[in-house]
């Protein structure tokens, strides 16, 4: 779901501080740095990074393609491996039998057991390809607002973090609260502050 | 300003007492409304509205579903103390039409349909279809800023316990 999508999904924040300058060479550096690496050939179960909005699978930031107009829009890819318990069981079952058989012995020991498990992970992980999942992003670097689109609570959850970490930058979530204290005077955060919840009923 | 998730917490409240107001004001202001989006628009409850009572420490959850959906339920539900906590709006503006359901808690919006903008046929499109979508986005989000604020500059004034709150518990009593 992004934003070209006929059914969006949006959360909203406030992006606190500044990229620091030339903002758009810093900006190119950074999201090159924190591009997402393939794992397809790699024995690793999950990878996370930047990537091009108009191609996730072949992310480039060299050429400023993520600016458009006041905004930068780019995307935030998580890749994961799915190995199914029942494919691992399976397999875990085909390599014991085959190391009973191998050793001449009745029963396997425990750090043997480990060992095959371990084995039969990472010779699936090789061949099991990620499952990537591409959430857009908009950011307003004038007026310091970005739109992640998703409300996935683990999605939210890894770009804040990776954000954060990418620009040195935090993000506010704007929910009730912290968009209240956009718009409020002094005065009625203060009110605010000790606002009790109303009853309609008695 | 509090600990964000302690805030996040502390004023789920504000949020869906936000949106059970924006359901009292669409029945019986609607004008409002208009004056605070400045011009055309209007504010219609969707296909999906969520109400929960979390009084004397249980929960009670109604969801009312449907385009033809009759809302007796919700008022019910209001009734007995409780308060919307998502709700599906469609607003128009002269012969466009946007959808979304909002959350109370988070304002998290979601299913936000847009009116219709021009096909990609080419790359070079892109762009263009990209602006025109976040034009339409800025809109929707604007207008329910504007409420929100309405709103606000009401819930904290001595107007919400003097007026609004007897207007609501006469028109849940009707």
């Amino acid at each position: 779901m992004g934003i070209l999508s006929s059914n969006a999904s949006i959360t909203r924040y406030q992006v606190l501080g500044q990229i620091s300058d030339p903002v758009m060479d810093t900006l190119i550096k950074l999201l090159s740095q924190h591009t997402i690496e393939e794992i397809d050939a790699e024995s690793v179960d999950k990878s996370i990074g930047w990537t091009s909005f108009e191609d996730p699978f072949k992310p480039d930031f060299s050429q400023s393609s993520f600016v458009i107009g006041v905004y930068f829009l780019f995307s935030f890819r998580i890749d994961k491996k799915a190995i199914p318990t029942k494919v691992v069981a399976k397999q875990y079952h085909i390599e014991s039998e085959k190391r009973l058989k191998e050793s001449g012995k009745e029963a396997l020991s425990r750090n043997e057991k480990k060992q095959i498990k371990e084995d039969v992970l990472h010779e699936l992980s090789l061949r099991i390809p990620a499952t990537p999942n591409v959430f857009d992003i908009l950011w307003n670097y004038e007026k310091s607002t970005l739109w992640f689109f998703s409300t996935q609570k683990s999605a939210n959850e890894e770009f804040e973090s990776f954000f954060t970490k990418t620009f040195k930058l935090n993000l506010i979530r704007q929910f009730p609260y912290t968009a209240a204290m956009n718009v409020l005077t002094e005065n009625q955060k203060d009110l605010l502050d000790r606002l009790p919840p109303s009853r309609i009923v008695e | 300003m509090l600990d964000i998730s302690v805030a996040y917490n502390r004023y789920k409240f504000l949020g869906n007492e936000f949106l059970s107001w924006l359901w009292f004001i669409m029945e019986h202001e609607p004008d409002k409304l208009n004056a605070v989006t400045g011009g055309t628009v209007q504010f219609t409850i969707g296909n999906r509205m969520v109400l929960e009572n979390a009084a004397h420490n249980a929960s009670e959850t109604v969801t009312i579903k449907g385009d033809d959906a009759g809302l007796e339920e919700g008022i019910l539900a209001l009734k007995k103390g409780a308060f919307v906590t998502d709700l599906n709006l469609i607003i128009t503006e002269d012969e466009q039409q946007w959808q979304l359901t909002i959350k109370g808690e988070s304002f998290n919006i979601t299913g936000l349909k847009v009116p219709e903008t021009g096909k990609i046929e080419t790359r070079e499109d892109i762009e263009g279809a990209v602006l025109e979508k976040i034009f339409l986005y800025e809109k929707i989000v604007g207008w329910l800023d504007a409420v929100y604020t309405f709103f606000l500059g009401i819930r904290l004034s001595s107007e919400w316990d003097d007026v609004v709150i007897p207007q609501i518990k006469k028109w849940i009593s009707q």
